[in-house]
């Protein structure tokens, strides 16, 4: 005897299919009912571009954390982007695929590291160096770049790998046919043929950089202010709100859910154009 | 002006070699300086005694008990919905735009920072649901953090099963179910058991979705209404307020160690899988 029946098994498993995105619409909702009425209250623009974050005193602008959030993004991507792109095309082309198979499983498994550990890290052996060979206070925007540079590499690496091993062999072996060497291959067929597959994995990395919390919380000093150098100590979007959350209370609570929002909007966006760009690799395959 | 080739290819393979080797130095370097400096600090005594004087002395205990009770959680209740949707998507519906919005859905999740689902899981299970600071909500948050990776992985365990085990179900006069039951789910089980291991080792590190929602308490929990603290907090708290840099390095050597044996016996779970196909 069944206990449910066929059409029965079918309408639970739709139902649970939509769990994850009722989970994300679940989290926008609560992020936002949280975070919008204090964007009203307080005003978009007071509170997007006003420089004077003080809490205590009902003031909560968060453009210096919107602008130092950019700013060790673009570090991070800086750091990042090449030596991943450069390592997935080395592996990708020039390595045997037996040592491949060994280096990007470890790469993928240095993802996993927490990023508490590349936090400490950085606190431990990046900032000493950068504070004894540039000065400045070691905590800074800097070391916060390079952290987060390194923590999308496996990211970068991974994702560029996987877009550039589906370029057919048939291009290689044309190329090769007309005389050309690797390095002609990669840079004027493998790179064009896998461009919107790198173009995903570099906005994925940013995607990470642009939300890593615990790790930018240790390297970056924290001083709510507009950076002037690469040495200077920064606050991000995510330390702000993972530093404050723990005691705010009222109108300073739904300011940092008012700054999860703008978060959150960055992430879909920037998550958006990498699906997008992952999609037509497959379309074009 | 014009480089010969062979120069420019030799150029090609100094830069990308360079920074293939500084790319995989940096990385092992981050592995070799904690163990180096926390695997002295750990021994029996230290994984099985409480921290005493807020973690300055003593070990970790209360923490080990936290790191495994909120993956597992996590898991318990992940798992089912991540595979069940994989199974309706490959193998109950064609590619519409309902799949679509699921698959999109899917994605954003994944890629939505791990401060996010702390916010969520603090303003929802926490307060909303009045669940507290408890192991519950940081196990439910978990588990909508892991969700997409379960999914993703089990969709990929189901589509890598051969079309012709399906036929051959069907024309023994096997329902859809049966089929997914007896044939599909057996054969796709270590994948999906690759993608549950995967989702363990992202939960054991996770810090700032665990600390906003199951607290930092110390104590052991009688209930999954209890408070906890896990490894990766733990750490955070030792190395962030300065509290014992002997005891932070014993923490993050203990936590890395557990992150690579379950993602190691996750990839050698999917070699064997893959040995087993081909």
């Amino acid at each position: 005897m069944k206990l449910i029946s066929e059409k029965g098994v079918k309408r639970i498993l739709m139902a649970t299919a939509f769990s994850a995105i009722s989970a994300l619409l679940l989290i926008a909702l609560f992020i936002i009912s949280e975070g919008l009425p204090f964007i009203f209250k307080y005003g978009l623009k007071e509170f997007l571009f006003s420089s004077d974050w003080q809490p205590h005193l009902g003031k909560f602008g968060i453009y210096p954390m919107i602008v130092a959030s950019l700013w060790v993004t673009l570090g991070a991507m800086v750091v990042g982007a090449p030596l991943g792109v450069a390592g997935a095309l080395f592996l990708s082309e020039y390595v045997p695929k037996s040592v491949m198979n060994i280096i990007k499983p470890t790469i993928e498994l240095l993802a996993a590291i927490p990023s508490v550990v590349y936090g400490f890290i950085g606190v431990m052996v990046l900032a000493p160096l950068i504070r004894d060979n540039f000065g400045g206070p070691g905590l800074s925007l800097l070391s916060a770049s390079i952290i987060l540079g390194i923590m999308i590499l496996p990211t970068v690496i991974s994702i560029s790998i996987d877009s550039i091993l589906a370029v057919p062999r048939s291009y290689r072996e044309g190329s090769y046919a007309l005389g050309a060497t690797t390095w002609q291959t990669i840079h004027m067929v493998i790179v064009k043929a896998s461009k919107s597959g790198i173009i995903a994995s570099i906005i994925l990395g940013m995607g990470r950089a642009i939300g890593e919390t615990m790790a930018v919380i240790m390297v970056a000093g924290n001083s709510v202010n507009i950076p002037h150098s690469p040495l200077d100590s920064v606050r991000t979007l995510t330390a702000n709100i993972a530093l404050e959350m723990s005691y705010a209370t009222g109108l300073h609570r739904q300011a940092l859910f008012a700054t999860g929002v703008i978060l959150f909007i960055v992430i879909i966006i920037l998550n958006s154009i990498a699906s997008v760009a992952i999609r037509k690799r497959m379309v074009k395959r | 002006m014009r480089i010969h080739p062979r120069y420019t290819q030799g150029g090609a393979v100094a830069v990308l070699g360079g920074a293939t080797i500084l790319t995989l130095m940096i990385l092992i370097f981050i592995i070799v300086f904690i163990l180096e400096k926390g695997l002295p600090v750990i021994n029996l005594n230290f994984l099985t005694s409480n921290p005493e004087d807020m973690g300055r002395a003593g070990g970790i205990f209360p923490t080990l008990i936290g790191t495994i009770l909120l993956p597992l959680l996590a898991i318990i209740i992940a798992t089912p919905l991540g595979i069940f949707t994989s199974v309706y998507l490959s193998e109950y519906t064609k590619e519409t735009k309902v799949t679509k919005v699921i698959r999109f859905g899917t994605d954003c999740l994944a890629g939505i920072p791990s401060i996010i689902f702390g916010l969520f899981g603090y303003i929802f299970f926490v307060i909303t649901l009045g669940f507290g600071w408890s192991i519950l909500s940081g196990g439910l948050t978990l588990a909508v953090m892991i969700l997409p990776t379960i999914i993703r992985t089990s969709e990929e365990a189901i589509k890598a099963v051969p079309k012709s085990y399906r036929e051959v179900s069907f024309s023994l006069g096997a329902t859809s179910w049966q089929t997914v039951k007896k044939v599909i789910l057996p054969n796709a089980l270590p994948g999906i058991v690759t993608g549950i291991m995967l989702s363990v080792g992202r939960s054991i590190g996770e810090t700032a979705a665990v600390i906003f929602t199951a607290g930092s308490s110390l104590r052991i929990p009688s209930s999954v209404f209890d408070s906890t603290r896990t490894m990766a907090v733990h750490f955070y708290i030792l190395a962030r307020e300065g509290i014992s840099a002997e005891n932070a390095y014993g923490t993050a050597a203990t936590l890395i160690i557990s992150v690579l044996m379950v993602n190691l016996s996750a990839y050698w779970l999917m070699n064997r899988f893959i040995a087993k196909r081909s």
